[in-house]
């Protein structure tokens, strides 16, 4: 098991916990979502597994090696094209220098964007930067690839491809990805499983399996969504004063 | 929107059974590696923009020079209305005659030469000195607390002030001069550069954390670059402290081993009661400080922004 979560907890200072006793267990090679309302602390699990954050209570099991991590906005570095920001995660990893160009290439190549590495990210599309931010979490080479509503920002045409894309690359590279959203279509959409995330203080509360047959069956899908849709909602309306 | 032509189905659930082929967004929206392949170049083309080509622009080059003449000719102007005596105002075509008078003598082109070299080289070791020192105090926090308030002071405190005590400890010499240089250019490089590093977006340094930079990878590669914007401007700042305390110098300490710069120039002008002297020296002065902004600064400053994106809509 890549990444074991047991009864976590995280509170900051000595406000309402934001994380409260989660638990989860993520396989190898799998792709769970992690689905919650704004303000349930998806983020900040996802910061404390990527260490970026400690938590204050339980326990938790990552690869050794860390994690890869991709926000929302790209994040790229404006002063290196795509390919020097490729290249730079490579080069903080230790990987030689004419090795970088190669394995630089070969990522952007993966990205459909082997044409565009010489660009600026102010010169590419949200989408494209996207694309880059996602190949250079790749060149990390981590099997545990986290993801922070990567997509959110983008247009509906864009992130529809982008799922294609990355369902792609995570066939191709096999790695283990905790993709977090707070969209119950995305999520229905790319993850094996769909886990849900209590809002104050963050839990799991329940999880559902998508098949592959929710995948090709619009029907079945929609079904799925609008179960998952509704117990959001009841979790919301908790909350209403 | 007008009417569609095409049928939307909006709602899949309610569709009978058999309908394994409609594909929504919610489901695989793409058949294929090649279909993938094309409709994300074509997306790609479609929301990226077009090169745009660089072209002179003439009323960059146009617009400074008719400024000048306008100003050159009002002066002309006022000059020949009398309001004056000739010898406390004198004219564009006085002061002209005086410069070509000096080129000519010789004087020009050494307190040019002196002045610029010794500006150029005070500044440089600026550089080298602060450079280290401002990164240092961005990103060690008790560091800055400590001294970040002396070195903005530093700031504040005219240049001038120093040179009474550089006389006395360097008597009349080239080490008063550049001590008075150091004094005025190091605090602002420092202080441009400190508040470059305080404008980085915080997602750099997350993202420097998980990519794994060490510490001083960290300062390198992702804080340094990150600020140069604001290092940029600091340097600009710290020449234009260096150029002013080198002037202040040399109108102060004339006589020595100290060389004869455009200072010194205007210091003779002054002795000598001849405005024509005192004026090419000021004009000089300016003319230099212009043609390191237009030669040096703003060639790379425009490139920095640019190649970041940074230059859209800005009036430069």
């Amino acid at each position: 098991m890549p990444v074991v979560l047991e009864n976590l907890g995280k509170r900051f200072g000595d406000g309402a916990p934001v994380l409260d006793d989660v638990n989860a267990n993520i396989g190898k090679g799998e792709f769970v979502a992690l689905l919650g309302a704004s303000g349930c602390g998806k983020s900040t699990l996802l910061n404390i597994m990527a260490g970026l954050e400690l938590p204050t209570s339980g326990a938790l099991e990552v690869p050794s090696d860390g994690a890869a991590f991709m926000f929302q906005d790209a994040a790229l570095f404006p002063w290196l094209t795509a390919r020097e920001n490729i290249e730079l995660a490579l080069k903080l990893r230790g990987v030689g220098k004419a090795q970088r160009r190669v394995k630089a290439q070969e990522l952007l190549d993966l990205v459909h964007l082997g044409g565009a590495g010489d660009k600026r990210p102010h010169e590419l599309s949200g989408g494209m930067r996207q694309r880059v931010a996602l190949a250079r979490s790749l060149a990390q080479d981590r099997q545990l690839l986290l993801m922070d509503e990567p997509f959110a920002a983008l247009d509906a045409i864009t992130r529809d491809l982008l799922h294609d894309e990355l369902e792609r690359i995570w066939k191709e590279t096999g790695r283990t990805i905790v993709f977090v959203t707070h969209n119950v279509r995305e999520a229905v959409r790319l993850g094996q499983r769909v886990l849900l995330l209590s809002s104050r203080p963050g839990r799991v509360v329940q999880e559902w399996a998508v098949t592959e047959e929710h995948r090709t069956d619009a029907g079945l899908a929609g079904q799925l969504t609008g179960v998952i849709t509704a117990r959001l909602r009841e979790e919301i309306r908790r909350h209403a004063k | 929107m007008p009417s569609n032509p095409t049928p939307v189905v909006d709602a899949p659930s309610t569709e009978p059974e058999g309908s394994r082929h409609i594909t929504a967004a919610l489901t695989r929206s793409s058949s294929g590696h090649e279909d993938l392949r094309e409709l994300e170049s074509g997306l790609d083309s479609l929301q990226s923009d077009a090169a745009r080509k660089h072209r002179i622009d003439w009323s960059r080059i146009l617009l400074p020079m008719a400024a000048l003449v306008v100003l050159v000719l009002a002066w002309q102007f006022y000059v020949s209305l009398g309001v004056k005596r000739r010898d406390l105002v004198p004219g564009p075509l006085d002061v002209l005659g005086q410069v070509g008078v000096l080129w000519g003598e010789g004087k020009l082109q050494e307190a040019v030469w002196t002045s610029l070299q010794r500006g150029l080289v005070g500044f440089l070791i600026s550089v080298v000195v602060a450079t280290p020192v401002g990164l240092l105090l961005a990103q060690v926090a008790p560091l800055r607390r400590a001294f970040g308030p002396l070195i903005s002071g530093l700031q504040v405190l005219p240049s001038v002030a120093w040179v009474p005590a550089a006389i006395i400890w360097f008597g009349l010499t080239d080490g008063t001069v550049y001590f008075v240089v150091l004094m005025g250019a190091i605090p602002s490089i420092i202080n441009g550069l400190i508040s470059g590093v305080d404008q980085i977006p915080p997602q750099y340094r997350r993202v420097g954390t998980v990519l794994g930079a060490s510490k001083l990878e960290m300062a390198l590669q992702i804080v340094l670059p990150a600020a140069l914007p604001g290092y940029l401007s600091g340097l600009k700042q710290g020449w234009a402290f260096s150029w002013r305390s080198l002037m202040a110098a040399e109108i102060i300490a004339v006589g020595g081993t100290i060389g004869f710069g455009l200072g010194s120039l205007l210091d003779q002008g002054r002795a000598l009661s001849d405005m024509t002297v005192v004026m090419s020296a000021i004009l000089l002065i300016l003319a230099v400080g212009i043609l390191i902004e237009l030669l040096v600064f703003a060639p790379i400053e425009k490139r920095l922004l640019r190649s970041r994106g940074l230059l859209a809509g800005s009036t430069r």
